[in-house]
């Protein structure tokens, strides 16, 4: 269905190179360092690769640098040191305008939503065009009745078009975030970045929200990559998971390979409370 | 095909999408705006301008803010005169204030709506938003009439509207109050006075010092515009002296300075305070 | 034990500021030669005076064209000063709130005009533009722009500091321009916050502009000073009783459209 709105930017990579593609690095994180006072290491050498398509979560205790880490990616917070290679292209170098076409490629997942709460469900999804447009298109709300229709699809697909004209704040938690997911996804981009997508929501939403963002990665060839509290739910949709403490990669594997040890290195004295109740 | 089965439900006029239906509140923004604008657009040309020569008035206005603030001097009065005289201007908003705001607190009492009668309450609500329909320099010229021009004249006048202000705010602390605490001290048998020293007092004094004082750094500009409009003496008597009387934008200037330092002063006082009413 | 203290030390707190306030009230008065027994007494005398004089009567019926007239005019100098004011105000207020500042200088710097703007007494500004502009609208104009374009900055600052900072966040992650990210993530959140500010300032302007109309000689301020001193107080009455009208009128309606949108 998502084939049959092309949009400006081209799909290049589709069907006939789908195997090697597979392969392919989407982003790649070197010695990506961070710190807020010049003194503490909030981020410490960081090294990731994700490869398209692929789902990967990054849990760890509270504090541990997963919103930091998360939003260092698509230079929401200025890293301190390291590079930041995604799609080809060293972001770290890139100029203000430069990065924000970039960031047209990475979409955004939060923790609170932020949606504007006024606005209907129809422009808030819509704002994930604004990176392709001129300011005053952006401003002036001119869309091509082309992005209009991938707006519409990509809402139907989560299960929100009985909802479009419905202002934002009239949504339930869990609607609200597939608002935020769909904003994401009109950008078309390559890369999803979430945090903690699931934190405020209650376990029937959670699911419906990781269902679909399982469905993303795998349909659509997008890499996904979550921020997480819950153990369980890293174990149960990812394909490889990362764990952080204070700023350090403790581990970085397959789901199967993390050890109650590792999740014990990762979390330090928190986990006993955390999964073994 | 899939085209019309995805826009089924969907507004489409002129065959674009629409993005946003038209409630109610949206309808009133996009009204209220377009009156203004049109407004703003159209008021200039009903207004009768006699005769003004653009250029040299422009000029003579950058002319008389530059002799006003960069080279700001003092002629007729002495620094000390000014300070005396902005101590005054402080004392007029201090008693007006202090005036008003003990008014205040016993309309305030018969106003909150957990703790007076409805009819009453709505009275002094319509009382008040016709003493704030009325200038504060007219309240003062008014006064005047019967006790002279004067401080008397101007503290009254501001103690007028001071007492509408707080009177409102007075009241919303006093409702913010838990009706619990307030149904144990009646449910006990204290009396109405009781509950008003040993409950609602007590328990809204954090805001109503504030408020208080957010009132009093009203006052102070007050005071200095009716110095200036209602010859209340003060800072804005000298301010107006110096200008409409001497023709002495330099003195206009240091004064203004002086006058303007006090302000900020008072501003950020009022601004912590403010923010520590929102944190609590 | 500690208690009992505690409630002592408390009453001596309460009474020592009470002793204070009263001391400061004493010394305002005497410097300001605030008779406060004068005060009380001429209160009954102010209410039976308007009661028995402020009355429109039928020679003051016939200013009624020029009041009117004067009012009209008093009204189009708020409404323009205000809504000018508030779009100028709308932008620095954008560069001076934490959430849409651009950098902390600009910010700083932003704020502090504003500051400047809104803390010089509007009767400086008056005073002093009336000297190059003469008895004329033009110098109210100006006069009411200024001081209300230091207020609504001030406004509009603490009602984009107040609305979540969400919204901008998120889109600033989709790629958006900063002034996509100003019009399509802050201004629908806080329109009618805002708006509300700009119905508040008119109300407020049509007073401010009888007193700069009083010090300018414009508007409506200028008709009750020439009627206040011809002792004409019939029309003083019935100046009195249009602006009333007026200002009630536009409370009236604030608070209605105010309940719309919000
Ligand atoms: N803007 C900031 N300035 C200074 N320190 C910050 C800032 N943001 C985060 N920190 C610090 O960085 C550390 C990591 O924060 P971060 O929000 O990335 O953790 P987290 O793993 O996302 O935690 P949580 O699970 O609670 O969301 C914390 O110690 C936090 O105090
Ligand atoms: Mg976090």
């Amino acid at each position: 269905m998502m084939s049959t709105i092309t949009l400006d930017r081209p799909t290049e990579q589709v069907t006939s190179k789908e195997a090697s593609i597979a392969a392919q690095t989407v982003l790649e994180l070197r010695n990506i360092e961070k710190s807020y006072d010049m003194k503490t290491l909030i981020i410490k050498d960081i090294d990731l690769q994700l490869k398209q398509g692929e789902f990967v979560s990054i849990i760890g205790p509270s504090g541990a640098g997963k919103s930091t880490l998360l939003r260092c990616i698509n230079r929401m917070i200025e890293p301190s040191s390291g590079d930041i290679i995604f799609d080809g292209t060293n972001i770290t170098q890139l100029s203000k305008s430069a990065l924000r076409k970039q960031r047209t490629k990475i979409g955004m997942v939060f923790q609170h939503y932020n949606l504007v709460s006024r606005l209907t469900v129809f422009e808030n999804v819509l704002h994930g065009r604004f990176g392709y447009k001129s300011t005053l298109q952006g401003i002036l709300g001119l869309y091509t009745e082309e992005e209009k229709m991938l707006a519409l699809s990509i809402l139907e697909k989560l299960g929100m078009k009985d909802h479009v004209y419905k202002r934002c704040d009239q949504l339930s938690g869990g609607q609200k975030q597939r608002v935020g997911i769909a904003r994401a996804l009109v950008q078309q981009p390559k890369l999803l970045l979430c945090d903690e997508p699931i934190a405020s929501l209650d376990p029937n939403s959670s699911k419906v929200i990781m269902d679909h963002l399982k469905e993303i990665s795998q349909s659509m060839g997008i890499t996904v990559l979550v921020n997480l509290h819950q153990v369980d739910v890293a174990l149960k949709y990812s394909d490889r998971i990362i764990g952080l403490n204070r700023g350090s990669k403790l581990f970085d594997d397959l789901p199967k390979r993390l050890s109650q040890m590792d999740i014990r290195n990762i979390y330090g004295a928190e986990v006993d409370e955390l999964i073994f109740e | 095909m899939e085209h019309t089965a995805l826009l089924q439900g969907i507004h489409v006029k002129n065959g674009k999408i629409k993005t946003r239906t038209l409630t109610k509140a949206t309808i009133t923004v996009r009204a209220v705006i377009i009156f203004l604008t049109i407004f703003t657009l159209i008021g200039p040309f009903l207004l009768k301008y006699s005769t003004i020569d653009w250029p040299t008035a422009i000029f003579y206005t950058f002319d008389n803010l530059k002799m006003m603030f960069l080279q700001p001097a003092f002629n007729q009065i002495t620094f000390g005169t000014a300070i005396t005289q902005i101590v005054i201007t402080l004392a007029l908003a201090f008693l007006a204030t202090i005036l008003g705001a003990f008014v205040s607190f016993f309309l305030a009492i018969s106003t909150a709506k957990n703790l007076a009668p409805a009819s009453l309450s709505n009275a002094i609500i319509a009382f008040n938003s016709v003493i704030r329909a009325v200038p504060t320099v007219l309240w003062v010229l008014i006064f005047a009439i019967v006790a002279g021009l004067g401080a008397v004249a101007a503290v009254l006048g501001m103690m007028l509207h001071t007492m509408a202000y707080l009177t409102k705010a007075y009241a919303e602390s006093f409702e913010e109050i838990e009706e619990g605490a307030i149904e144990a001290l009646r449910a006990s048998g204290a009396s109405w006075w009781h509950i008003i020293f040993h409950c609602v007092l007590p328990q809204s004094a954090s805001y109503l010092v504030s408020w208080t004082f957010l009132r009093f750094e009203t006052n102070y500009g007050v005071a200095i515009a009716m110095g200036a409009a209602a010859a209340a003496g003060g800072i804005g008597f000298e301010l107006f002296m110096s200008s409409s009387f001497y023709y002495d934008l330099h003195e206009v200037g240091m004064i203004t300075y002086c006058a303007l330092i006090v302000a900020i002063v008072l501003e950020v006082i009022a601004l912590q305070i403010k923010k520590r009413l929102m944190t609590q | 034990m500690t208690t009992t203290n505690f409630l002592r030390m408390k009453k001596w707190k309460m009474t020592g500021i009470i002793i204070l306030l009263l001391a400061i009230t004493y010394g305002s008065s005497m410097i300001t030669d605030f008779d406060v027994m004068k005060g009380i007494k001429s209160i009954p005398g102010t209410i039976a005076w308007i009661a028995t004089n402020l009355i429109p009567d039928a020679a003051a019926m016939e200013n009624l064209p020029k009041v009117l007239s004067r009012l009209w005019e008093t009204i189009i100098l708020s409404v323009i000063a205000s809504t000018t004011a508030a779009v100028c105000a709308f932008f620095f207020a954008i560069f001076g709130s934490k959430t849409t500042q651009i950098n902390r200088i600009l910010a700083f710097s932003t704020r502090l005009i504003a500051s400047v703007f809104r803390n010089i007494p509007v009767v400086a500004w008056a005073l002093v533009l009336v000297i190059s502009f003469g008895h004329n609208v033009v110098t109210g104009y100006f006069a009411l722009f200024i001081s209300t374009f230091g207020t609504l900055v001030r406004m509009f600052m603490e009602t984009i500091d107040e609305a979540s900072a969400d919204g901008v966040e998120a889109l600033n992650a989709t790629g958006a321009t900063y002034f996509q990210m100003v019009f399509k993530g802050v201004l629908p959140d806080t329109m009618p916050q805002m708006l509300s500010w700009l119905f508040y300032m008119i109300e407020t302007n049509i007073r401010s502009a009888t007193l700069i109309g009083l010090l300018t000689g414009t508007g409506i301020g200028y008709l009750f000073d020439l009627h206040y001193k011809r002792l004409d107080y019939g029309t003083l009455g019935l100046i009195t009783l249009s602006i009333i009208v007026v200002v009630i009128a536009i409370e009236f309606t604030s608070n209605k459209v105010r309940r719309m949108i919000l």
